[in-house]
């Protein structure tokens, strides 16, 4: 025990790197046993962080579990892990989506050993990113989850698979190309990789660098950065990636990519550009606020003019991680001010938000999943009346579109009134605040047309007589995500005491 | 230690060529048998040397010296440090990666493993060289079998023109080289050709500005520093599978680290001097080599311009006078040789069961060959500096290094020169060549998916679903060697960047930058 506790994060990130190893290994034809050892294996990851759960206590400031070794030491940068409360349920959204997603993988029929494979090496990648905490290592993760993912949606993705996994791929790295540039600048000026160390060092910086300003650098490498997670998160305008690649993946790693990988780039934000920029998050907070706006409508509207169910969902994403990009910006605004309390509001409402839509945005294209394998269309109009065919669909297809609207009770109410709360208080957001809910009305319709044109009005005859019904797998692969949306929404504070302490320190 | 690894480890592939020579033509088993034993051996000694040498002490170790021509000062004077150990581990892993995939080759193995061996018998002898003379001599035995490999056994379309440029562009670089050489060698008045001991010659700044681009260039063209890289695309493709992997892999090496060995090394005022202004054609390699790779059709092209673009990272480094760049060059030339030599590798046995190498012609190969599929996938990540593989490790360091980068001499250029001195001498000059060599990464990227989207996915021809095969055991085992290595040292730099860190020091030394 005492050696799991120690080594309990390289656990978790290691873990489903050997799963992937160990599946690998095993015989290419027998499908059911990849299958259930790629599931059992990736359970092993979620078992530990739920002991991490256990074990971490919100209160502490700093890092916790932190584990140091040296790695590529010519450079000096080093296996440094750790967690704070922020990063702690993003490691508990992965390990619980990456179950979920390979027992609703069980249906995938073409090279099953390949799909697991790279499903697990995907999860040890973005494990790796919340909880590495030297620059060099977070970058390694980083990119490494863009493999897996790109393959996932190259191989088993549907018609147009092979534009979208170029456009992911590309995109994503001409973005972190940037980051990466800006990150040896770090590494350069404080002759360290370690996140910590630039934490406490890099905002006052004050030498030249390049014989440019120390301010001109930063604001520099804060756009690197920047623009980096934007295009991860994504950030209107550089979110034309995502209906692509969400559209043409495999349902699975629709989940994954929604899921967990757009937080990613959130978590950029809280993990990196605020702590180490403050001064220019600050400055450009009101440009982050009224993107995150530009996301937060457009994408609403984009949404609701879709036919194609998926693309529909797709865009839902841009609208929902809008607002979680509004609460970082709040929160960057009246970080080391005077009054944070606002800002530590949206703040959690943004992390809370990440966590939510993590679960509603996974259940969301599970369902999607589940009627495109029955129906092999995606397209709307071609939908109508199912609810009598498929009853118990209906209703998890309607209580999941209920949390994804934000209805009371559910937990995307919790986290989006939090992000609106804080964001309304602080005078300057108050307008972008108020447009956006321009956004949230559209929510409402793009959420109330999904449902009405797959369930409601006249049953399409086409369907009479398919066995449209969700199998108990699905349910079972879904349960967890709905059981967990009811409790936030109920009772938030078990989730919310974690991330408020994590946040409070982080907003000084 | 007075057990002679180095000669044994240069020797033994000549003496297990000549030995295959005595075999009569017909007995192919004997002769692959014997090359593979000669292989393994050489591996298995230099893994043996790389991991006894001693880091804490640095410096040249299993040195051996032996007069040669003593009224010359011409010694057999060999020895290995930080710097060339790696390379010297790398050629016998191309080695023997070469004569596993060359197993099935029907056209008269025996020559073609004795040229091939020859060959390494010359590379062997540049990497441990400790002496002017001695290092020339092999140098060029490497470079003589290239004709004939590429002449004989080579891609009947294009070999006569690609085997006689090849040869050219080379024999001109070393002599040009060579005159640099004895100009030292009559200037330092020391009468020798060792090289430690011209390190100590203190030529003056004049001498070392006036001649350091004859040896540098001369050896770099081997290395495909733009201008003259033209050669080795033509080159690589002609070549047959084996030499494209040892001609890319290890080759391009070799010219690098002369450069590095005599260029750098004996003339540090001369490299403080010119790489200022050096450093622009490396940036035109690394950028403008990726976009070349980028509009090919040929497989084999596209990874010979990737090639001028990775090997343009190592000459960029040199430049740079530190010590990260000098270790992300070391780094790079490993990674470098290994990626492509299984690149070639892949396209090898692609282009042995399909028959073109072709991308619009090819297409989802991974169902027939799935090993290589898998291979050639890692090899263009870690071509795209993926971290967790070997390119990221190299390619790091080095864009460190650029970043780093101050001109630190460029008082002394000519009137008309004089813009260039002043811009070297600007801070943002190398940052912004770092910023700009940084496209090549993007393009890179794109070059490498999109040759695996058609090679390897999407749909197959009729004609080569039917009678594409599987690769054989050795090609894969070949195939895991060099997958393995990239992936041991992107995960784990420290089993490598270290020795190459005390293979560096000294140098800086040399250029008294430390």
């Amino acid at each position: 025990m005492f050696f799991i506790l120690q080594h309990l994060l390289s656990l978790i990130l290691f873990v489903p790197a050997v799963g992937a190893l160990i599946v690998l290994r095993l015989p290419q034809d027998d499908e059911n046993l990849l299958r259930w050892a790629a599931f059992i294996l990736s359970l092993f990851p979620l078992g530990f962080a739920l002991l991490l759960w256990a074990r971490f206590d919100p209160n502490q400031p700093g890092f916790q579990f932190e584990e140091v070794a040296p790695w590529f030491t010519v450079i000096n940068a080093g296996y440094h892990l750790g967690v704070d409360g922020i990063s702690v349920p993003m490691v508990l959204l992965t390990t619980l989506l990456t179950p979920l997603a390979i027992l609703f993988s069980f249906s995938i029929k073409e090279k099953v050993k390949a799909y697991m494979v790279l499903f697990l090496l995907l999860e040890a990648g973005m494990l790796g990113v919340f909880m590495a905490l030297d620059l060099i290592l977070f970058f390694l993760f980083w990119e490494v989850g863009l493999i897996p993912m790109y393959f996932l949606i190259n191989i088993w993705g549907s018609a147009n698979r092979q534009y979208a996994s170029f456009k992911f791929f590309i995109y994503t790295m001409a973005g972190s190309v940037g980051l990466l540039l800006a990150i040896q600048t770090i590494g350069i000026a404080l002759g360290s990789f370690d996140m910590v160390n630039a934490i406490n060092n890099w905002p006052a910086f004050s030498d030249f660098i390049y014989g440019i300003s120390p301010q001109t650098v930063r604001a520099i490498a804060f756009w690197a950065f920047t623009i980096a997670f934007a295009i991860k998160v994504p950030i209107w305008p550089f979110h034309t990636w995502l209906p692509d690649a969400h559209t043409e993946a495999p349902t699975a790693g629709s989940m994954i990519l929604a899921g967990v990988l757009l937080k990613l780039g959130a978590y950029g934000f809280l993990r990196l550009v605020l702590p180490l920029y403050p001064a220019e998050a600050q400055t450009f907070a009101i440009v982050l606020g009224v993107l995150a706006l530009m996301a937060i409508v457009m994408g609403a509207l984009a949404s609701f003019g879709q036919n194609d169910f998926k693309r529909l969902v797709a865009y839902s994403s841009v609208n929902h991680m809008g607002f979680v990009v509004l609460g970082i910006a709040v929160a960057a605004y009246v970080r080391g001010s005077g009054d944070p309390l606002n800002g530590i509001i949206a703040a959690n409402g943004a992390v809370l938000q990440m966590f939510n839509h993590g679960l509603s945005a996974a259940g969301m294209f599970l369902l999607v999943g589940v009627i495109y394998d029955r129906t092999h269309t995606r397209d709307l109009n071609e939908f109508g009346g199912l609810f009598p065919l498929a009853p118990v669909y209906g209703g998890l297809l309607i209580f999941t579109s209920m949390a994804s609207l934000g209805l009371p009770g559910l937990n995307g109410f919790v986290s989006e009134f939090m992000v609106v709360r804080g964001a309304f208080a602080v005078p300057a957001f108050t307008l972008i605040t108020a447009l956006s809910m321009i956004g949230l009305l559209m929510t409402g319709a793009y959420i109330l047309k999904g449902i009405q044109k797959v369930l409601h009005g006249p049953v399409n005859p086409k369907w009479v007589g398919h066995s449209l019904e969700i199998s108990t797998r699905e349910i079972i692969s879904i349960a967890p995500l709905l059981a967990l949306m009811l409790i936030i929404g109920i009772w938030p504070s078990w989730l919310v005491g974690v991330i408020n302490a994590a946040v409070t320190r982080l907003m000084g | 230690m007075n057990f002679p690894f180095l000669t044994i480890i240069t020797f033994t592939p000549l003496a297990a060529g000549l030995l295959i020579l005595l075999f009569p033509a017909e007995r192919k088993d004997e002769v692959r048998v014997t090359a593979l034993a000669a292989a393994v051996i050489a591996t298995a000694l230099s893994l043996f040397v790389y991991f006894t040498y001693n880091s804490a002490a640095g410096g040249y170790q299993f040195i051996e010296k032996y007069d040669w021509v003593p009224q010359f000062g011409i010694s057999y004077h060999v020895g290995v440090d930080g710097m060339s150990l790696p390379l010297v581990l790398l050629t016998s892993v191309v080695m023997l990666t070469g004569v596993l995939i060359s197993w099935g080759l029907d056209d008269r193995p025996r020559e073609f493993f004795a040229f091939l061996f020859i060959l390494a018998t010359g590379v062997f002898g540049v990497f441990v060289a400790l002496d002017l003379f001695h290092l020339f001599f092999f140098y060029e035995i490497a470079v003589f079998p290239m004709y004939l490999l590429i002449a004989i056994w080579g891609w009947a379309k294009t070999r006569e023109y690609a085997a006689m440029k090849l040869t050219l562009y080379l024999f001109i670089g070393s002599v040009v080289s060579l005159v640099g050489a004895l100009a030292m060698y009559y200037t330092s008045g020391l009468n020798t050709f060792d090289m430690l001991r011209l390190a100590e010659a203190n030529f003056s700044p004049e001498f070392q500005r006036l001649w350091f681009p004859f040896v540098f260039f001369g050896f770099a063209i081997l290395g495909g520093i733009f201008p003259f890289h033209n050669w080795s695309p033509d080159g690589h493709v002609a070549a047959p599978t084996a030499v494209s992997m040892f001609h890319a892999g290890v080759l391009m090496k070799l010219g690098a680290f002369a450069a590095l060995r005599v260029g750098i090394m004996l003339l540090p005022e001369g490299a403080r001097f010119h790489m200022p202004w050096i450093v622009l054609l490396t940036l035109v390699n690394v950028v403008y080599g990726s976009f070349i790779a980028m509009v090919q059709k040929d497989l084999k092209y596209m990874i010979g311009f990737s090639s001028v673009s990775h090997m343009g990272l190592v000459a960029m480094a040199f430049t740079t006078l530190n010590r990260e760049g000098y270790v992300g060059a070391g780094l790079q030339m490993f990674s470098h040789g290994v990626m492509t030599a299984l690149f070639f590798a892949c396209v090898g046995m692609i282009y042995d069961r399909a028959h073109t190498r072709m991308m619009p012609e090819l297409g989802g190969i991974s169902k027939k060959m799935p090993w290589v599929a898998v291979a050639f996938i890692i090899g263009g990540f870690t071509s795209m500096g993926m971290p967790g593989l070997s390119g990221f490790v190299a390619e790091l360091p080095i864009f460190l290094g650029v970043w780093k980068a101050k001109a630190v001499d460029v008082s002394g250029y000519p009137q008309w020169l004089s813009w260039l001195a002043n811009m070297a001498q600007q801070p943002w000059y190398f940052p912004a060549i770092a910023l700009i060599s940084a496209i090549a990464i993007v393009v890179t990227a794109a070059y490498v998916l999109r040759a695996v989207q058609k090679v390897f996915f999407g749909e197959i021809s009729p004609e080569h679903d039917h009678h594409v095969g599987d690769v054989t055991v050795l090609d894969k085992t070949a195939l895991s060697i060099l997958v393995g290595l990239m992936i041991l040292i992107g995960l784990y730099p420290t089993i490598m960047a270290p020795l190459i860190e005390t293979g560096v020091m000294p140098i800086l030394k040399l250029l008294k930058v430390a």
